[in-house]
């Protein structure tokens, strides 16, 4: 029986974007030294209709038509996001109905930062190689908060990334993974904060770069990788450079680094981050590839997968579902002005 | 704000959410929205949950005058499409601008939020058109 893996993906990014230098005009930055730090030349909005349930339903629509999996099939739904409409309901529960899934399913919502999309991944690997559900539906969708005029105005950004896991059809399977955690506190929110908090110098070193070259490391060494023996290596990307300085740190050439990388295109998506670069290197890559997979989460967490692509990839690259790449052209520029009004942070009365 | 009762709106979610439709088990014709009796005089209709997610714009209109739910996304697009197989329905049209549609431009579904109960109350979510991109 063949292994445990991914089946279908799909993605989901909103149309409007807004450049980076729009937003330094508002706050008196330079947007040239902006674009430098942080390697984000422009980032994704959300229409005022779009919200973190929205933006699943669309990845996970797309992940399903993928897969070519019929809905009956489907015996889990994870979701991984900080950025639930509500504060106390499901977005799982409203995937089911949206796709049409059974009802007498697994739905999860789950939040551990930028982590959870892929630790829904990890879940429902685990649930199928048990044998208690034969598909599932992991996704990782955020609408991510950032503060007007603190940095995060630069990068936070919409998206979302779904992977149908199973066993019948998989076009990149799942080889290894290891997972690393320890509690830091780099950045949070707190329960009713509209905006989250950094924990001022944790960011770096402690937080992004210590918990994935511990989950890098440990793979490696549990299952005796080598760095060369990855062809892509995707990691969290909150900026562009912390993925480009973490793949040096862990000898990994930029070249397999690179073309998983959106945060310059689309900003940080969190939760859908790691996935969303993914995504687009499923859509490249060619049977035999191996793909480093690694998610971060602040608070901290890092998972680590390797995944082997089958022959199965070029039959789900050609499916008729939109492409990573078509979802990064299609784009129409707003100013700050439209941006506040998309994003909901325009006080209204209701 | 005056909107569809929560009552009303979780009997819809299928309808909502996924064009779920109604078939007549004598002749065949699919409803959408779902009707109670077909006009072939028969009222045994099924579920049908497999209307296509696009279609072609029949005719829009743009409308500036809009209910309280909508007063924050003026002007609302609102389309007839008829999806592919025929089956038409009427719903919002989003990602577009009124100058650039036409009859016959390609739609495809999504999924967005249609109506907000208040900073406190439910969020009402359904289906709406957007123009497909090349």
């Amino acid at each position: 029986m063949t292994r445990v893996g991914v089946v279908g993906w799909g993605v989901y990014i909103p149309r409007y974007r807004i450049r980076t230098e729009e937003v330094a005009r508002l706050w008196g930055d330079d947007p040239q030294r902006i674009a430098d730090v942080y390697l984000v030349n422009e980032k994704s909005v959300e229409a005022l209709d779009e919200d973190a349930v929205t933006i699943a339903v669309e990845a996970a629509r797309i992940a399903l038509r993928r897969a070519g999996v019929s809905r009956e099939r489907v015996g889990a739904v994870y979701v991984g996001t900080e950025s639930k409409p509500y504060a106390v309901k499901p977005i799982a529960s409203i995937l089911i109905d949206a796709l049409g899934l059974r009802n007498d399913i697994l739905a999860v919502d789950m939040e551990f930062a930028c982590k959870a999309g892929g630790d829904g991944l990890a879940a429902i690997a685990g649930l199928v190689e048990a044998g208690r559900v034969e598909y599932g539906i992991a996704v990782g969708v955020d609408t991510s908060q950032g503060e007007p005029g603190e940095h995060l105005d630069y990068s936070a950004s919409s998206g979302g990334a779904a992977l149908v896991v199973g066993r019948d059809g998989v076009a990149a399977e799942l080889e290894a993974m290891y997972a690393y955690a320890s509690d830091t506190p780099d950045f949070w929110r707190r329960d009713g904060s509209p905006y989250p908090m950094h924990g001022e110098g944790f960011t770096g070193e402690p937080a992004y770069f210590r918990h994935i070259i511990e989950a890098v490391r440990g793979l490696v060494s549990k299952y005796g990788y080598k760095p060369a023996d990855f062809t892509y290596a995707v990691f969290h990307q909150p900026n562009g450079r912390f993925p480009l300085r973490v793949a040096s740190a862990l000898g990994i050439p930029m070249d397999r680094v690179k073309p998983g990388i959106v945060v310059t295109h689309i900003g940080n998506t969190y939760n859908a981050s790691a996935l969303i670069g993914f995504a687009r290197v499923l859509e490249m890559a060619k049977p035999g590839d191996r793909i480093l997979l690694v998610t971060y989460g602040s608070g901290a967490g890092s998972d680590a997968f390797v995944f082997r692509v089958t022959d199965v990839i070029t039959e789900r690259q050609r499916a008729p579902a939109p492409a990573v790449e078509h979802m990064l052209r299609n784009k129409v520029y707003v100013d700050y002005a439209q941006y506040l009004k998309m994003r909901k942070m325009i006080k209204l009365l209701e | 704000m005056r909107h569809e009762s929560v009552p009303m709106y979780w009997r819809n979610i299928p309808q909502y959410y996924r064009l779920v439709a109604k078939r007549c088990r004598q002749c065949g014709a699919v409803y959408f929205p779902p009707a109670l009796r077909c006009r072939c005089g028969s009222a045994e209709l099924e579920d049908y949950d497999e209307l296509p997610h696009e279609g072609r714009l029949v005719e829009y209109t743009v409308l500036y005058q809009v209910g309280t739910d909508f007063l924050k996304q003026k002007p609302l697009i609102v389309g007839l499409v008829e999806l592919n197989g025929g089956v038409r329905a009427v719903g919002q049209i989003v990602d577009a601008q009124p100058d650039r549609l036409a009859p016959g431009t390609r739609v495809e579904l999504v999924f967005r939020r249609v109506a907000v109960d208040g900073r406190h109350g439910l969020i009402m979510y359904g289906y709406k058109f957007r123009p497909v991109q090349p």
